[in-house]
């Protein structure tokens, strides 16, 4: 693998075997010491042109639990431009000593362009509504890890997947690794196209709730347009919000998932964000573990470039 | 190939490993053994289950993976990781570090830095059914099975029951192969 840049084009062998290494890393960072070496001497540089807390701490804090240095770029309030800003700052990174790069931006297809101009491994952080693979190992973690396996799983995905890169790039990962997976939305929040998307859709989650094995939930992203797709927030909640009433009639044995941030008492009820059947602290403690396989797996795929070229 | 040891071989070995131990501890007490991955472990369950038929102890055991502390990490593919599993605290306890081959005695480098990472035993040792020269380390064993003076041509094999189906010591010349 030279690259993570989407989960379209992951088989399962290459997923089972991230995934088998997030386990080991899991184990590490329980320890008490929650460090290895394996990465000493490298840098992993994190280059988000988009505002995110949590995924780039997970990032540092993975990189830092394997004993890379770490380089951070953001923007800051300035709005970077496409095109050359881009190309500048990952020039300009490579050329500090950064020997993987994560990279986050609001335009589709971003990180492949920077793959493109740097020698060096990259990683999708997030790229527009397109693509957020590690998002999507750490969710597969999360549901191997409980179920012990995905094959068979029924997982219904609630929200605003069109504007959504988690789902795309669950979509692919859970499918791939053998689940039933079901978008859950209104007409208006599903992708326009969903040809080829290994997955069916429905505007009806109450006509699904209760053979689900997993329920996903998303946030309605305001800030690209999702609020514009439906005529009122509490109609959207009474039809896909998973209030105390819905959450009752989940399967014995169903969980609930988020990426968050989450917007309790909108796609989530605060009651069920809290029970314990909510997943979504695990989800963030395994990320860790996720990313750490990812940028492990990068930084020993191909013999870094360092050395390839010394 | 030639054989230099057979399976009775290797089980008098770890025998007699398992009571210089004992000898060497006045007993089993406050013992950990830890295999190296991936033939360290059945032999360090062997040695262990040689102490419990003489003293009628159970020592604990542990598994080491050593993949995440190797110096030659950047230089080879991703290895697969295998688990790493300590049973018990090793601060304060001895700890026998067992492996199959010793050569180098760069694995053992890398299983002493990730045992530092997991506690602080009182001390460490080292046990390996093969010791066959020709280190790049200042590292030498405690407990050895046999003493098998090689180039660095030649090639040592080690089959164990659990791991291999069949279990023995074979020695082969690469340039033969």
């Amino acid at each position: 693998m030279k690259n993570l840049l989407t989960t379209e084009d992951l088989g399962r062998e290459t997923l089972e075997r991230l995934l088998d290494l997030s386990d080991e890393f899991v184990e590490v960072l329980d320890r008490e010491i929650p460090k290895v070496p394996p990465l000493r001497g490298l840098t992993v540089a994190t280059l988000f042109f988009e505002p995110s807390t949590r995924t780039r701490i997970s990032f540092e804090r993975a990189a830092k639990a394997l004993s890379a240095d770490v380089m951070s770029f953001s923007p800051g309030t300035s709005s970077l431009k496409k095109g050359e800003s881009l190309k500048d700052t990952a020039l300009t990174l490579r050329a500090m000593g950064a020997d993987i790069m994560v990279v986050r931006h609001r335009a589709v297809g971003a990180p492949w362009r920077v793959a493109e101009w740097v020698d060096v491994p990259v990683v999708n952080g997030g790229d527009g509504a397109h693509q957020h693979p590690t998002q999507a190992l750490l969710d597969a973690l999360t549901i191997r890890r409980h179920f012990g396996k995905l094959d068979g799983l029924e997982i219904g995905i609630v929200g605003d997947i069109r504007h959504s890169r988690v789902a795309r790039s669950d979509v692919y990962a859970f499918s791939t690794l053998g689940a039933k997976v079901t978008l859950i939305a209104p007409r208006t929040l599903l992708p326009r196209d969903l040809d080829g998307w290994p997955c069916t859709a429905t505007g009806d989650l109450d006509d699904v709730i209760e053979r689900l094995d997993v329920i996903y939930l998303l946030r309605v992203q305001t800030e690209r347009g999702g609020a514009t797709a439906f005529p009122s927030w509490p109609e959207y909640v009474s039809r896909f919000g998973l209030s105390r009433e819905r959450f009752a009639r989940l399967a014995d044995g169903a969980v609930v998932m988020h990426p968050g941030p989450m917007n309790r008492g909108v796609e989530i009820a605060p009651e069920v964000a809290d029970s314990d059947r909510a997943l979504v602290l695990d989800q963030v403690r395994l990320g860790v573990a996720a990313r750490m396989a990812v940028l492990f797996t990068l930084a020993t795929g191909r013999g870094l470039t360092r050395e390839v070229t010394a | 190939m030639r054989q230099v040891m057979d399976g009775d071989d290797v089980q008098r070995a770890i025998s007699r490993i398992a009571h210089e131990i004992l000898e060497r501890h006045h007993g089993a007490d406050g013992v950990v053994l830890v295999g190296i991955h991936t033939r360290g472990v059945p032999l360090a369950k062997a040695i262990a289950d040689a102490i419990e038929r003489f003293e009628h102890v159970r020592v604990p055991v542990g598994e080491l993976d050593i993949g995440l502390y190797r110096d030659d990490l950047r230089r080879r593919p991703t290895p697969a990781l295998a688990r790493t599993l300590i049973p018990v605290d090793l601060t304060e306890e001895r700890v026998i570090l067992v492996d199959d081959v010793l050569y180098t005695g760069r694995t053992v480098r890398a299983a002493l830095d990730a045992v530092s990472d997991l506690g602080r035993p009182q001390a460490i040792e080292l046990a390996v059914l093969v010791d066959r020269g020709h280190r790049q380390l200042p590292i030498r064993p405690d407990y050895v099975g046999k003493n098998l003076p090689t180039s660095t041509a030649e090639r040592v094999t080690v089959r164990l029951h659990d791991v291999d189906g069949d279990c023995g010591v074979w020695i082969d010349d690469e340039e033969t192969r």
